[in-house]
């Protein structure tokens, strides 16, 4: 089936480096924003499934803390994502 | 032993919320998810609320939609994206039992009777699946409580979006027996035609109505919507078992042009048969029946079964039943819109089989093996790596794919519409 492509200006793909550990699970530990600068995540503080109406979209909902900022990343399927304000 | 608690879950205007949710810039405008009209499925298949409101109706074509409302925005069915939403809704499902009943993508029996002295009432579990599906898929969820699958299904399609309706045996009789007859489960056009022409136009006059003059025009039927209108249905939501949720392996397929032909059916049974055939090899099925269903270019259609004397899963088996079966029942009185190939009363795959002393086994295991090979060709390179020469004949007809295509029937009330 074709894939039908979705765009919206409040849904930013986003690329993610995570750990994964030995015993199974892993954790984003960064992202590269699209200005193309890398941001640190501090903390993962909650994790669950979430739909995102801002961005349109739904998957598993990681809380962070990047730069004394909460935000939300959302992995769908198999690609990251994040809210645009 | 006390009542059941059963629930109906209905995710509102399915198809249309998920593509709302994920174009948010229509959200508040008219929509319509329709087929393709170069394929002829350009037919409205689901629409938000909006759309709703200026008299759209599921299942009219494009330019009606359009007529009443010139500002609808018209988006193509994601298939592959609705059963991954369907999927989610229904892994939040097992999680309060694994009793549930899936009735198309976007509907589902759940029997939580086990459960409510875990997670509280058959309100309260039904309050949590909603809040669940609002925050976890982005959806809404209209949930029907009651003792039995009728009534429960009656309650979810009364109060919409995003609603809980509980149909009790305390108040059935002020919620459900004012209904349209036509609300229940199971009375189409035809069967509401007949009771309003004997002044039954109400569940609550079924339901008052004597069950053998029911039968007397409505035959078997007559007794069982008179037992549903009354809340004496019993039948079981179906264990959630792995594969024993499909009964049938079926595909069907309108037809890109109208087709005139033997040949013509012919191909198609082979492309149908194709798909069946795969996705019953895929869960390990064999079939020992084959149905197929056509319907001619005034909407006419009929459905024929056949036999087979060994369980198959071979396509050429089943495409060849088919056209037998064809041949028998059809004089081509009109040309055919559409055409469903579908393999019933399966059996596992692996059990043993009782080998024929006139066929050439050799030769059924080359088929086997063929087959195989095709479906692994398919996955690594696409269905159309590979084909029959049979469908080189037609340009149209032989680029339907019809096992990515998905069409998704809902799951018969009853096994194969036996009455229970």
């Amino acid at each position: 089936m074709e894939e039908i492509n979705y765009h919206h200006p409040h849904k930013v793909y986003v690329s993610v480096k995570a750990v994964f550990y030995p015993d199974g699970g892993f954790k984003p530990v960064s992202f590269i924003w699209e200005d193309g600068q890398e941001y640190e995540i501090n903390k993962v503080t909650d994790i669950r499934r979430a739909a995102s109406l801002k961005a349109g979209g739904a998957g598993i909902r990681y809380t962070c803390r990047v730069e004394n900022r909460e935000v939300y990343l959302f992995l769908e399927e198999d690609r990251w994502f994040m809210e645009k304000r | 032993m006390g009542d059941r608690v059963i629930l109906h879950a209905d995710l509102n205007n399915f198809y249309a919320s998920v593509e709302c949710l994920h174009r948010p810039e229509i959200r508040d405008k008219p929509v319509a998810v329709c087929g393709d009209p170069a394929a002829r499925h350009g037919i409205v298949l689901a629409k938000n609320y909006p759309a709703k409101a200026t008299g759209i109706k599921t299942g009219e074509v494009i330019w009606q939609a359009r007529q009443k409302c010139p500002q609808l925005v018209v988006v193509p069915p994601n298939y592959s994206l609705y059963l991954r939403f369907g999927r989610m809704a229904r892994s939040i499902y097992s999680s309060y039992t694994d009793q549930v009943e899936p009735f198309g993508l976007d509907e589902a029996w759940l029997d939580v009777s086990g459960s409510t002295h875990i997670f509280g009432d058959g309100i309260r579990i039904a309050n949590q699946i909603r809040e669940r599906i609002k925050s976890e898929l982005g959806i809404t969820a209209s949930v029907g409580v009651s003792y039995n699958k009728i009534f429960a299904k009656l309650g979810s399609d009364m109060k919409k979006p995003d609603a809980t309706t509980v149909i009790s045996r305390d108040n059935f009789k002020q919620v459900v027996w004012p209904l349209p007859a036509g609300d229940l489960l199971y009375v189409g056009r035809a069967t509401g035609h007949k009771l309003a022409r004997r002044g039954i136009s109400t569940i609550g006059d079924i339901a008052g109505t004597d069950p053998g003059y029911l039968r007397s025009f409505l035959g078997k039927w007559g007794e069982v919507l008179w037992s549903f209108a009354n809340g004496h249905d019993s039948s079981a939501v179906v264990h959630q078992g792995e594969e024993s949720l499909i009964k049938s392996v079926g595909n069907s397929i309108t037809a890109p042009r109208d087709l005139e032909t033997d040949e013509d059916v012919q191909m198609i049974f082979y492309v149908l048969s194709e798909s069946v055939a795969a996705r019953m090899r895929e869960h390990g099925f064999k079939c020992r029946t084959v149905q197929i269903q056509i319907r001619d270019k005034d909407l006419f259609s009929f459905v024929a079964q056949g036999k087979f004397l060994r369980p198959a899963y071979v396509s050429t088996d089943l495409a060849e039943k088919a056209m037998e079966l064809f041949r028998d029942n059809y004089s081509w009185s009109n040309p055919i819109r559409s055409v469903g190939v579908r393999g019933c009363d399966l059996v596992s795959a692996d059990s043993h089989e009782q080998l024929s002393l006139f066929e050439d086994e050799a030769r059924r295991i080359k088929q086997d093996k063929i087959e195989a090979t095709v479906d692994v060709l398919r996955n690594r390179f696409g269905h159309f790596s590979i084909q029959r020469a049979v469908l080189l004949n037609d340009n149209d007809l032989r680029t339907i794919n019809p096992k990515e295509d998905h069409i998704i029937h809902p799951v018969a009330f009853f096994k194969e519409g036996r009455l229970p």
